[in-house]
């Protein structure tokens, strides 16, 4: 090919430019497409929470009348439940419930758990692995046992026997939980703090629990969720003095029609905080919900 | 003082026996290098002795007394660790005085200590800081700091320098050999860097495969290597192994048949070796000189040439033979040359890997700790 | 060889078992006594309404159990509960860790308005449809179909089982999402951008690199999917309390019902040793594949 004199110009800049244009377009034009998908569907799944929380914020009156978004809010409700004892009374449960148990299972875990991280044995992943079956024993199947065993101990409906329950419960996945970050912690820190003289309390309470204080406050969190949603032994072994919130939203199964908007207002409390929990742990959770099989 | 004894030591795991019987007399003051590859049992060996593991038989002394079965703090012993181990939630400050505190030493004399520890290593400025705020070498020193506070009987050194880089692994190697000089400490230093151990020991253990295979002072392991192992662990670049032929061998010397044709006599002690015996020759590339009339014929495969030196690879019956010349050969690829060596440089090894005795000891090879000193030193 | 050795200090297995005691002595406890329990009286005539019918029954109970039409149509409506639970959750978790992997403003907050519906308590979700959302007068959905000239489904009468399987899988889908998702994070870039150079469209790509990345969560996914599904109570309690008729009865609330309602704890607890059976293969493989990670 002859080279001319005058420069010839290879594809023109504007084509050049056209073409980044359109894959610059057709990008936007996909994350626009996906913002619409995701949040569409965020919406939907969320929606009758949305629903819920909006309701409570309703008279009465407005909660029954057709499904509208456009009314005058009131705090009413909201104040109306927090007046009522029996309210209290077993949000208190669930309260009490739930951290009494994560506590005590945190109390027996944490020795175990450095037991198996710290002193392995040819035992330990037996032992591991045994415990978390534990967690899949199917709690109807022992029903009838734990309701006549509770029954003639005197422990039916009272804050005690649930939690012994829900510490039983939930060990396994705390046991485990604090193993995995209890080995994630560095060998050789530990081993440090021996050579500067540590016995194992000091180890333990220097170096160990303030170096895995993250993961514990997230097994925690997790025990926590776990004990204040469960709705079996809570639904069965409780009545009237020790039943939390779950139980107590479920004496409300039988619609009467004139309250739903103090129903509304009650349930958003009761899950309020666990759905602030859950928003904060979610990557812990799904360690500690698969057991670790997903990383 | 502090002295350390080993006494057939064992380690066994389960059934793999890991360290197979060391015995071994550290002086007080020496710096002693651990070195050998991976998974000889060195940085095993060092945490025995730190007491972070048991020891499965044997007796570790420490000043003549038997520490099995003491903890690490007991022993009077520190360590430095490869990773540092620094706790990553306490300042530089009570890093370092963390075992004063469990001691339960008073805040003031805490204090002091880590003060003067901080002044020998220039650490005054970073005492408020957290560990990840620091730099490889800073952290590194703390975790030295760390250990001269507690005023120990030995140092324990686990491949401090391995995580720095190369430039930091130098200047560190100099401060280290100067803390060394302050302190008057004993330290035994752990490493797979030959080049760290050849430059900062009195004594260096060659560790393979559980087993010591030579003790001695960088020259003597230079010099007088007891195997083909050490021969060839030590030095760098890696000395050459020749294949050759016995023909005949005395009390005075042995002659050898070297590959090609040519002969050569070294001053060993062959009164064991026999006519037709196959011995391997060793000769390090800096001992390989050019020679035309030199017995040994070869064709250059790869130059590298760093300016003050060159290193030669050549290859002569499917062997590749490394030359260390001076930087100024114009040599090319392609070239073939004639190159031979000053026969009491080599060392003859028989099949069984053992050297055969040198007839002449190197004046260095008996260099001390107090010869390499200042003069100064030496009289006080 | 076992680099978690630490020992120096005078440790052996004394040690490690006094740590361990009283986690591994009480879960032995809660495991053995009530299961032992329940074996025992699953093979007693037991009844709390007529007690001075006692004594052994032998396998009177098993054969009572699995001859009673309401077994049959409880493991019945178990299997279509979970069934369609696991297809609803994992189909959909799929597609919705793909949709939210991608990168769209807002998408955190998207996600964490996504994985909600799994943090709330069964109760309050069972109580939230029920009657906000399909209540055939005042819910959202009877609202919805009227303003489209639709009627109104009166969704517990007509069609029950579904209605509960919605609740459910809404319940579910979040935690298959969540699971789903933090897997796929792990998903190598370098693979999708080797497989988009060799000229792979979105499609393929989905099919022969994200699937079979996601295969072993999805299995995980679906082995405690199927644990806990197996006893859903919660849900029916509130809402149909097991009907109309049998309807919506799975096996845990026939044990429920069997135990709490009729007394009859023999019966109840045959029907317990069915339960925990069940659950027991499906623990097999999900203990092995944790046992798999374990070695990692």
């Amino acid at each position: 090919m002859t080279t001319s004199t005058t420069t010839t110009t290879p594809k023109a800049p504007a084509a050049d430019a056209t073409r980044s244009d359109a894959a610059a377009r057709s990008q936007r034009l996909r994350r626009f497409t996906m913002a619409v998908l995701g949040w569409g569907v965020a919406l939907t799944i969320f929606f009758p929470i949305f629903w819920m929380i909006l309701t409570g914020f309703k008279t009465e009156a407005d909660a029954i009348a057709d499904p509208s978004l456009i009314f005058s809010p009131t705090l009413d409700s909201y104040a109306e439940v927090q007046d009522r004892a029996d309210y209290v009374k077993f949000a208190w449960n669930s309260v009490v419930v739930s951290f009494g148990s994560t506590l005590l299972a945190l109390l027996i875990a944490v020795p175990s758990a450095y037991a198996m991280a710290f002193l392995p044995t040819k035992r330990t992943k037996g032992t591991l692995l045994w415990m978390l079956s534990t967690k899949m024993l199917p709690s109807v199947g022992v029903l009838v046992p734990i309701y006549l065993l509770f029954r003639d101990v005197g422990l039916l409906d009272t804050k005690l026997g649930l939690t012994i329950v829900y510490t039983l419960m939930n060990l396994p996945i705390v046991v485990w939980m604090l193993y995995t970050f209890f080995k994630d912690l560095p060998k050789d820190i530990l081993e440090a703090g021996r050579m500067d003289g540590a016995g194992t309390l000091q180890e333990v309470w220097y170096l160990l629990l303030p170096l895995t204080l993250p993961g514990i406050a997230s097994t925690g969190l997790l025990s926590v969720i776990l004990s204040w949603n469960e709705a079996f032994w809570s639904l069965n072994l409780t009545t009237s003095q020790a039943a939390p919130l779950t139980a107590y939203i479920a004496s409300f199964s039988s619609p009467e029609g004139l309250f739903w908007a103090k129903l509304s207002a009650a349930s958003t409390m009761a899950i309020a905080p666990i759905l602030v929990f859950g928003w904060l742990t979610q990557k812990q959770m799904v360690r500690g919900l698969t057991f670790g099989a997903v990383k | 003082m502090a002295t350390l004894q080993l006494d057939q030591v064992v380690k066994s795991f389960g059934d793999t026996q890991v360290i197979k019987g060391i015995d071994l007399d550290i002086q007080d003051q020496e710096f002693v290098v651990f070195v050998g590859p991976s998974g000889c049992g060195k940085s095993t060996l060092l945490r025995m002795i730190a007491g972070l593991e048991s020891t499965t038989a044997g007796d570790i002394n420490i000043d003549n007394q038997r520490v099995n079965e003491l903890g690490p703090a007991e022993r009077g012993l520190a360590m430095v660790f490869q990773s540092y181990a620094l706790y990553p939630h306490m300042t530089v400050e009570d890093n370092m005085g963390f075992s004063l505190k469990l001691a339960g030493v008073s805040r003031e004399d805490r204090r002091t200590k880590v003060m003067e520890a901080a002044r020998i290593l220039q650490l005054e400025p970073l005492l408020e800081r957290k560990p990840k705020a620091l730099s490889g070498g800073q952290r590194q020193r703390v975790a030295i700091g760390r250990a001269i506070v507690r005023n120990p009987r030995i140092f324990l050194f686990d491949e401090p320098l391995s995580n720095l880089d190369a430039a930091l692994r130098v200047q560190m190697r100099i401060e280290l050999a100067r803390l060394h000089e302050e302190l008057k400490a004993t330290m035994i230093y752990v490493t797979h860097d030959q080049i760290e151990a050849m430059t900062m020991a009195d004594k260096i253990v060659v560790l393979q495969g559980g087993v010591v295979e030579q003790v001695g002072s960088p020259m003597e392991l230079y010099h007088h290597p007891r195997n083909r192992f050490v021969a060839g662990f030590i030095g760098s670049p890696k000395m050459n192994f020749l294949n050759a032929v016995a023909e005949e061998g005395s009390a005075q010397g042995v002659t050898v048949r070297l590959p090609g044709g040519g002969s050569v006599s070294i001053p060993v002690d062959g009164g064991q070796v026999s006519e037709g015996q196959a011995l391997d020759v060793g000769v390090r590339p800096e001992h390989l000189r050019l020679d035309d009339s030199g017995p040994l014929k070869a064709q250059i495969n790869v130059i590298e040439r760093l300016g003050g030196q060159t290193s030669l690879y050549v290859e002569m019956d499917d062997e590749l033979i490394t030359l260390m010349v001076d930087g100024d050969v114009a040599h090319r690829v392609g070239d073939v040359v004639q190159f031979g060596f000053d026969p009491s440089r080599a060392h003859l090894f028989s099949a069984d890997g053992q050297a055969l005795q040198s007839l002449t000891r190197h004046p260095l090879a008996s260099l001390t700790r107090q010869d390499n000193r200042a003069a100064s030193e030496a009289e006080a | 060889m076992n680099k978690a050795r630490t020992s120096g200090r005078t440790v052996g297995g004394l040690r490690t078992l006094s740590l361990q005691a009283p986690a591994v002595t009480l879960l032995l406890l809660w495991m053995i006594v009530p299961l032992a329990m329940t074996v025992w009286f699953s093979f007693q005539r037991y009844n709390l309404l007529m007690p001075d019918m006692t004594g052994f029954a032998g396998v009177e109970n098993y054969e009572y159990l699995l001859t009673d039409p309401a077994l049959w149509s409880a493991m019945g409506t178990t299997l279509l509960l979970v069934g369609w639970v696991l297809v609803i959750t994992v189909v959909g978790g799929t597609l919705l860790a793909v949709l939210f992997q991608q990168d769209f403003m807002g998408r955190g907050v998207a996600r964490v308005l996504a994985i909600s519906p799994f943090f709330v308590m069964p109760t309050v979700s069972a109580l939230v449809w029920k009657n906000m959302m399909m209540h055939p007068a005042n819910g959202v959905l009877a609202w919805v179909a009227e303003s489209l000239g639709l009627p109104a489904l009166d969704w517990f009468s007509s069609l029950p089982l579904t209605s509960v399987i919605i609740i459910v899988a809404w319940q579910w889908l979040p935690f298959a999402l969540l699971i789903l998702l933090t897997a796929m994070q792990s998903l190598d870039d370098g693979k999708v951008e080797a497989a988009r150079m060799d000229g792979a469209g979105p499609i393929a790509v989905f099919f022969y690199i994200t699937l079979p990345h996601l295969k072993r969560a999805i299995s995980v996914v679906i082995m405690i999917e199927m644990i806990f599904l197996l006893t859903i109570f919660a849900e029916i309690f509130v809402t149909t309390s097991g009907g109309p008729g049998l309807a919506t009865t799975n096996l845990a609330y026939l044990i429920y019902i069997r135990a709490l309602l009729d007394f009859d704890v023999g019966t109840a607890s045959a029907g317990g040793v069915i339960a925990i059976i069940l659950a027991n293969i499906v623990a097999i493989f999900l203990v092995r594949m944790v046992a798999k990670n374990l070695e990692q």
